[in-house]
């Protein structure tokens, strides 16, 4: 199997609403993929819908050949745009509870990244900032050892410094088997880690490029061309 | 050292022209081995598989060359080095010429101002 995550004819209604028209995409293993689009267009959607939290109207989605489930729930790690933790919970206590609930947990790691990003694993979640939050989430979903991670707007709180070392920690973490999708609007902090990037809009795929070959064709940058094409 | 990369410009031929500095600088001397794939792509903050890309382009070149166990090392061959050596020093004096054309200046005009100039600094 060499695609990590397909989409056949891939469609989803909302009532009174397309999200997604027929999709059909092929991402393969061992790629960094940018999903970029304006709000609205689709990317949440797509992601839920690997996850299974929402059934496709008609069409496919298979994750390293099939469909979401138990099985695909133990290769995909999901990051989502909510926190789903309880808050009176501190760190050590997700991380025990993570490390219980999936096997590919390294506990190891997870407490690694914490203190290179400076998270005190005995604080509660109830008392930490926003940006401190978003950390910890994506510690945790990066220490699992999957095949394919779902990244739901990973670093949106997170300041500019931290930034850099999420995006140097994916790159270092991240096996050459695996595939991270990233949906994101900061595509000028991410294009460099990127392989390829999707571009969603009002639920239709309008391109799918290498980000070098946009530069060389285009001669600017991948967040330059999005701003081109998604002008207002 | 610092990484730098424009964001208009394709990431590995940026990564290549670094790379070269690198070497004929001497950071990367002839003969000595690379830090693997990954802990370059981390330093210089790119996507490894682009990192990969620039290397075998390199490894193309003649100006690395790969030893299936060991990893990846800076050619032995000096004459290699000071070859890209040159050509890199060509391109900035190209590129200055044209610079100094721009502003009005002949070939004959840049030259001896560049020694009035280099005069004056000693």
């Amino acid at each position: 199997m060499e695609n990590i995550l397909e989409c056949q004819n891939l469609v989803k209604f909302f009532p009174g609403c397309l999200a997604l028209n027929s999709i059909n995409l092929a991402v393969p293993k061992g790629r960094i993929v940018g999903l970029l689009g304006p709000n609205g267009s689709g990317k949440s959607t797509m992601i839920k819908l690997a996850n299974g939290l929402i059934t496709p109207t008609s069409g496919k989605i298979l994750i390293d050949g099939m469909e979401p489930g138990i099985e695909t729930k133990k290769i995909v790690s999901y990051l989502p745009e909510r926190t789903y933790l309880n808050d009176w919970m501190n760190v050590n206590n997700m991380i025990n509870f993570f490390a219980d609930f999936y096997e590919d947990f390294n506990k190891q790691k997870a407490y690694d990244m914490l203190r290179r990003l400076g998270v005190d694993p005995a604080q509660r979640l109830k008392t930490m900032s926003k940006g401190t939050k978003e950390k910890v989430q994506l510690i945790l979903v990066m220490s699992r050892e999957a095949k394919l991670y779902l990244l739901d707007e990973p670093i949106g709180g997170v300041d500019p410094a931290a930034r850099d070392y999420i995006l140097d920690t994916i790159i270092s973490n991240y096996s050459d088997e695996a595939t991270i999708v990233i949906s994101t609007h900061l595509i000028a902090d991410v294009e460099k880690v990127l392989d390829e990037v999707i571009f969603i809009n009002q639920g239709n795929i309008v391109l799918t490029s290498t980000v070098d070959d946009i530069r060389e064709k285009e001669n600017k940058s991948v967040d330059a061309l999005f701003r081109e094409v998604f002008k207002c | 050292m610092a990484w730098n990369l424009k964001s208009d410009r394709p990431i590995y031929a940026q990564l290549i022209e670094q790379i070269e500095l690198l070497i004929v600088s001497g950071v990367y001397p002839a003969g000595s081995k690379l830090p693997s794939v990954r802990d370059m792509a981390g330093e210089a903050s790119v996507n490894p598989n682009t990192m990969q890309r620039a290397l075998a382009q390199l490894e193309n070149d003649g100006l690395l060359y790969s030893q299936r166990t060991s990893g990846r090392f800076v050619t032995e061959d000096v004459e290699r080095i000071m070859q890209t050596k040159n050509s890199l020093a060509q391109g900035l004096i190209e590129e200055f010429i044209e610079n100094m054309g721009n502003l009005g200046y002949d070939r004959q005009q840049t030259i001896s101002l560049l020694e009035r100039i280099s005069k004056e600094e000693k």
